[in-house]
């Protein structure tokens, strides 16, 4: 599995947190503009995974490619989201996002109020991020994460706590932007929100790939 | 190496006793000024030496410890170390520096040879300490060093009470000194105890680069406050009795043994523990595969 | 470069923006500060003679004790939802957050000796018998030697246990040639019995010193995990 500049790779990551074993050699090599749903139960290491990718986890053992380059390296191709916010709840969605476009480099309000109208949301709200609903507060997290137009997107548990219509706006959302050739990797327990929109399902458990599929049914246990 | 330990032991313990003995009466006379009381310098002077060549040790490997996380940075710490060492071995000799020294008492040999020394041990120790040894090679030396810091502190009033009426001189350059070290120390520790990251290494190494950057500048500010305001100085300065020096040095090499001893046990016992740790991280690494092995059906649970 | 002048402006506009909205934090930092001095006027009764000798000392004990408690504060809004990821995984360069901390923590520890000094210089009924500007480099330098460890070392102690018990157990023996730098310029100002220009020179070689290394070493801090 040789890095290539087209690829995500992982190749045998190890990741421990003192004695704990969260990744336990994950090899894996995921091509661009697909859609990835990453599944399993709690402490699969799906979190830890995503971490990796994004460059906030650094591996025990083994290289992490995004496209050739290491996660640092890349960090203006990727776009990042978990189930905190990532925002400051006294600001609002646009304050909020002016400021996250600095840290990029990105002048000018142009790609905020896109971004924020790209996720369902109106750049023009003045309330404070904290008093958003769950949903609209990951939307708005998400709008975050694509502000700066990244190649791909890392997505922990996006849906969590998240009403079923927002949910089913941003799986759209993730949808036209796979089509738009971004690779996109999402975090999930509901994997069924996630049929008929994701490329493949990557299955895992205690720390490892277990099985990659192109439905949420697993082929081998021939159920449903 | 594991018969060498109960050899050396016993050695260092004959060592340390001949060194009492001496310290104690038979080799030395008794002071004119002090009387019997200032024989406790042969246990404060050596432990103060000791703990500063430890800390020092540490300081020494927490640099290399940072300075290996990237290549530039390990070839730009050797470069300036060794610019230390010519600067500072030329600068000994300068008239003016010369100056300075001489009314300190010091020839400028001494710091020549103490830069180079500095120098030489830096090396060394990253040459016998390799990856995360410089770690453990630190860890030891702070723990052992607080301990030799700890009995400087001590000795250091119960010397000054008899002989000149004080407890303490908060002027006093030495001791004063040597506590914010013990403080600077004790803190190091603290944060190894109570930090919970993967990287606590580093923080502790960044923390003994302060450490260190902070002793010269807490000496020459001590230094300058008792210029303006004199103070009593505890331990006195001045020459020593030859004889006196013998034993003090005889003294330093027993504790200096000693702290050899302790090091060297420490440093195993660290070293069997992260082995433990490592062993441990292994098997949850192993024990995954034969669970998955087994495969066991992923339940499909949705919320 | 330029980015990273323009990230910590952003970032210390954006704090201070923050901080003047919920003025809760800054209203009870500075009722804070002023029941330290007023704690310290009952322990210390302040003849005029006498007390030119200790002000100097009281009043950087208050300092450092509003600072560390302002110290404390630093991070903890990027705590809150994670921020720090966000700033970790982003193209901008670590040093510039810190600057933008640092320089926030500045801003706010001035404001809070500007309030309690006018208090000091009331309540011990002080006057300055030496050169009084030199007490302006002493507050800038001293505060920055305060600030710039203190923000490096909020930083380390979000990876700790008891984390605000953690900052000043860091912070205060680093710390000790600054104070002694702080309290005795500003003693020998106020009392004018000595030249305060050595410790000047002192808190300037300091402020260098551990400004470069906070530098240096923020960016393996920020990393940590």
């Amino acid at each position: 599995m040789s890095a290539t500049t087209s690829t995500i790779t992982v190749r045998n990551v190890i990741k421990q947190f003192g004695r704990f074993a969260a990744l336990r050699g994950v090899s894996a090599e995921f091509d661009a503009g697909r859609f990835h749903a990453i599944l399993g139960d709690n402490g699969a290491g799906k979190t830890t995974l995503l971490r990796a990718l994004a460059g906030l986890a650094q591996p025990t053992q083994g290289p992490v490619s995004i496209f050739g380059k290491s996660p640092q390296e890349a960090c203006r191709e990727i776009g990042y989201m978990a189930h905190p916010s990532l925002l400051y709840d006294e600001m609002s969605g646009m304050e909020n996002l002016r400021y996250f476009a600095r840290l990029y480099g990105i002048d000018g309000d142009g790609r905020c109020e896109e971004a924020i109208r790209a996720v369902g949301l109106d750049p023009e709200l003045t309330r404070g991020v904290g008093q958003y609903s769950q949903g609209m507060r990951q939307r708005m997290s998400l709008a975050r994460a694509i502000l700066h137009d990244p190649r791909v997107l890392l997505l922990d548990e996006p849906f969590s706590n998240v009403d079923a219509h927002s949910a089913r706006e941003m799986v759209g959302l993730l949808k036209g932007m796979r089509d738009a050739g971004k690779t996109i990797f999402v975090v999930t327990h509901q994997a069924l929100l996630l049929e008929g929109s994701a490329d493949e399902f990557v299955w895992m458990q205690a720390g490892q790939i277990v099985d990659r599929t192109a439905t949420v049914a697993r082929a081998h246990e021939g159920v449903q | 190496m594991k018969r060498l330990f109960p050899i050396l032991s016993v050695l260092t313990a004959i060592l340390l006793a001949y060194a009492l003995y001496l310290a104690l009466g038979k080799g030395t006379p008794t002071d004119a000024l002090q009387g019997d009381v200032y024989r406790i310098i042969y246990y404060h002077v050596p432990s103060a030496w000791t703990a500063f060549l430890l800390f020092f040790i540490n300081f020494g490997a927490s640099v290399q410890y940072l300075a290996r996380a990237k290549a530039s940075r390990q070839a730009a710490a050797k470069w300036i170390v060794i610019a230390v060492g010519v600067v500072g071995t030329i600068a000994a000799f300068v008239p003016r520096v010369q100056q300075q020294l001489t009314s300190y008492g010091m020839r400028p040999s001494a710091m020549a040879t103490t830069v180079l020394m500095i120098v030489a041990l830096y090396f060394l120790v990253g040459w016998l300490f390799p990856g995360d040894r410089l770690d453990v090679l630190a860890v030891t030396t702070a723990e052992v060093g607080v301990v030799f810091c700890t009995i400087v502190l001590v000795t250091g009033p119960i010397w000054a009470r008899p002989v000149w009426g004080i407890w303490w001189a908060p002027g006093d350059i030495r001791l004063t000194s040597t506590l914010v070290l013990w403080l600077i120390y004790v803190s190091y520790l603290v944060l190894r105890r109570f930090s919970n990251s993967a990287q606590t290494q580093m923080l502790a190494a960044a923390l003994a680069v302060f450490g260190a950057l902070d002793v010269p500048l807490v000496y020459f500010s001590i230094w300058f406050f008792r210029t303006q305001h004199p103070q009593p100085v505890i331990g006195g300065g001045g020459s020593m009795d030859p004889r006196m020096l013998h034993v003090l040095l005889i003294n330093w090499m027993a504790f200096l043994c000693f702290a050899f001893l302790v090091c060297w046990s420490r440093f195993r016992l660290e070293l069997l523990q992260r082995e433990v740790e490592e062993a441990h991280a292994m098997e949850s690494l192993a024990g995954a595969d034969a669970a998955s092995r087994a495969s066991l059906p992923l339940s499909r649970s949705s919320k | 470069m330029n980015s990273m002048w323009a990230v910590m402006l952003a970032t210390l506009v954006k704090d201070i923006r923050l901080e003047w909205r919920s003025k809760d934090a800054l209203n009870s930092m500075l009722f804070f500060s002023l029941l330290v001095v007023v704690i310290f006027v009952f322990s210390f009764d302040p003849l005029a003679e006498e007390s030119r000798h200790i002000v100097g000392g009281l009043v950087w004990i208050a300092f450092l004790f509003a600072a560390v408690v302002a110290l404390n504060q630093t991070w903890a809004r990027e705590l809150r939802n994670q921020v720090l990821d966000a700033y970790r995984v982003s193209p901008a360069p670590a040093n510039a957050l810190f600057l933008a901390k640092a320089l926030g923590n500045f801003i706010f520890v001035s404001v809070l000796e500007a309030l309690m000094t006018p208090l000091f210089v009331i309540f011990y009924n002080l006057h300055v018998l030496g050169p009084a500007w030199q007490l302006i480099p002493i507050a800038l330098l001293g505060t920055w030697a305060l600030v710039v460890n203190g923000t490096f070392f909020a930083a380390m102690s979000l990876r700790t246990r008891s984390r605000e018990i953690m900052l000043p157990l860091l912070l205060f023996p680093i710390s000790i040639p600054a104070v002694l730098g702080m309290v005795a310029g500003t003693t020998a100002v106020l009392t004018g019995e000595n030249s305060a220009h050595f410790y000047i020179v002192l808190l300037l070689t300091y402020d260098v010193v551990f400004t470069t290394a906070c530098l240096a070493l923020f960016e393996t801090i920020l990393h940590a995990e």
